[in-house]
């Protein structure tokens, strides 16, 4: 059992967009949260990238770390026996206007 | 009962041959850490020319390396901290160190370790070089030589790959039900990747590589015996055997290519067109045809036709129309293209090609060059042959096919 981050890469011009696609979006992460809430263990939406503020070698700067077309836009975190299992469970992540990314949570000990 | 060293090494080499991927598949599930058993089952060969020497042969070498490597990987542990974690597993008759998800569904644990080698959140180049150095026990040093890439690069690529297996948590099992058949096509993939590599040396001075078109028909026959129902390993299997058949007549004097029109078809191996045209049948017969079914059902056409000239081109033409909805691909397009050609004359199979030139996939692949030389030399267009040929030379880094596109230019009047 281990745990795994589900990044969410979307392009943000979908959801300010607005509209039905949006609406069934926001939907689809309800309901996700409720099919796995037992493997949940976090997960939140972030506000958009126009809200960043970037540190590198202590310069403070506007805007995202990396800029790019499809951006970090929420994450969840999971619990799963085995990659296999986490995939399954991503799968289930609502992603309209791009996709995800898995990554292992680091264990120590 | 002591035995010969010559008896002995023989008898360790083929236990390697044949013998490797069943006692690494069953020790990593045991430690439930790939790179420890390896290592160990490593040692226990070592061990083996040893103690085989002083006490004779086993009647089950298999079961004598994987007991050997079983206590190395013990010693090991106890030696180390995760002895606590995993001592009750090693120490069981066959307690399983992985979790054994449904290990009376799939018994061999060699599918496990092929499934897990061949997992796709691993790059596919790594899937192949872990095949070779997993299942098929090939050094890192071999691995890297059948693919074309240094030894420092390849140690690299199965080294990440690894860590990418044990830090994602890629498990060790044969995939469920809903996800089999797609699991079973990218083993598939790597195993046909493997034969294509050896089938058509990329560079060098050889055509082909048979160290990895031997490894690649070895999968396929334990893929056959595993997964006897699969139409893809079906195909797959009938692909190698149909195509390996003629492997003999490809090269002539001093490895010069003959093409198929020249191939002296006597010497084919007709034990596995036999035994290639059998499984076409058998994987023709599940719906829908596996891409490798259809592949090896033209294969079986050119293999059972009793000259080139009565080649039975638009049967060939029908089912690269069938496969090219199935995997639509360049390449397919391109070999359809040639079958068109053959089929209805060198002006439709240049119409044919010439719908392809901008395709980007084949910008770069010298077999779309060589058949557009090849309807214009047919058509007596030889200015516009020199060039295609003169193009396709440009693209191949292999030495047979280099001296065949040289020969052709010179051969023009």
């Amino acid at each position: 059992m281990g745990q795994y981050l589900v990044l969410i890469y979307e392009d943000e011009a979908g959801w300010q967009a607005g509209g039905p696609a949006v609406e069934a979006g926001l939907a689809a992460h309800q309901a996700f949260g409720e099919k796995h809430k037992d493997v949940l263990c976090g997960g939140q939406a972030l506000q958009p990238t126009s809200t960043a503020t970037s540190i590198r070698d202590g310069v403070v700067s506007d805007g995202p770390f990396v800029e790019t077309k499809e951006v970090l836009g929420g994450y969840y975190l999971i619990e799963a026996d085995d990659l296999d299992a986490a995939l399954a469970i991503a799968k289930d992540v609502p992603a309209p206007f791009g996709g995800v990314e898995v990554r292992p949570v680091m264990t120590t000990g | 009962m002591a035995a010969s060293s010559a008896a002995v090494h023989a008898a360790v080499a083929d236990a390697h041959r044949q013998q490797w991927a069943r006692v690494l598949a069953t020790v990593a599930r045991l430690t439930g850490d790939l790179d420890l058993a390896e290592e160990c089952v490593q040692d226990a060969y070592g061990k083996a020319l040893i103690a085989w020497a002083a006490d004779g042969i086993p009647a089950n070498p298999a079961a004598w390396l994987t007991t050997a490597a079983r206590r190395l990987a013990l010693d090991q542990l106890r030696r180390s901290a995760t002895l606590q974690r995993k001592l009750p597993l090693l120490a069981g008759p066959d307690a399983g160190g992985w979790p054994d998800h449904g290990s009376g569904v799939w018994p061999d644990d060699r599918l496990r370790l092929l499934f897990t080698c061949c997992h796709p959140a691993l790059a596919v180049e790594a899937q192949v070089a872990l095949t070779l150095r997993l299942l098929c026990g090939l050094a890192t040093a071999e691995v890297a030589r059948g693919l074309l890439v240094s030894e420092a690069t390849m140690a690299a690529r199965i080294t990440r790959a690894k860590k990418k297996i044990a830090a994602a948590g890629i498990p060790y099992r044969v995939p469920g039900p809903a996800h089999l058949p797609e699991r079973i096509d990218a083993v598939c993939h790597v195993v046909y990747l493997l034969y294509t590599a050896g089938h058509t040396a990329a560079a060098g001075t050889d055509l082909t590589r048979p160290d990895l078109t031997e490894r690649a028909l070895d999968l396929a026959r334990m893929l056959r015996l595993l997964l006897p129902g699969n139409t893809s390993v079906a195909g797959l299997l009938a692909l190698i055997l149909l195509t390996d058949a003629r492997s003999d007549t490809r090269t002539g004097h001093q490895g010069r290519l003959q093409l198929m029109a020249d191939q002296d078809r006597t010497r084919w191996d007709r034990a596995a067109i036999t035994e290639g045209a059998a499984l076409v049948r058998e994987a023709l017969r599940m719906r829908p045809p596996s891409r490798y079914a259809l592949q090896a059902a033209i294969a079986a056409v050119h293999a059972e036709s009793p000259s080139f000239e009565d080649t039975d081109w638009a049967e060939i033409l029908a089912l690269y129309d069938l496969l090219a909805a199935r995997w639509p691909s360049p390449v397919v397009a391109l070999n359809r293209a040639v079958a068109a050609g053959f089929a209805h004359g060198p002006s439709a199979g240049l119409a044919a090609l010439d719908e392809l030139a901008t395709e980007p996939q084949l910008a770069q692949y010298p077999y779309l060059a060589a058949a557009r030389a090849d309807f214009h030399r047919r058509l007596g267009h030889h200015d516009d042959a020199r060039l295609a040929y003169q193009e396709a030379l440009i693209l191949t880094g292999n030495r047979a096919e280099r001296d065949y596109l040289t020969a052709r230019i010179t051969a023009l009047p």
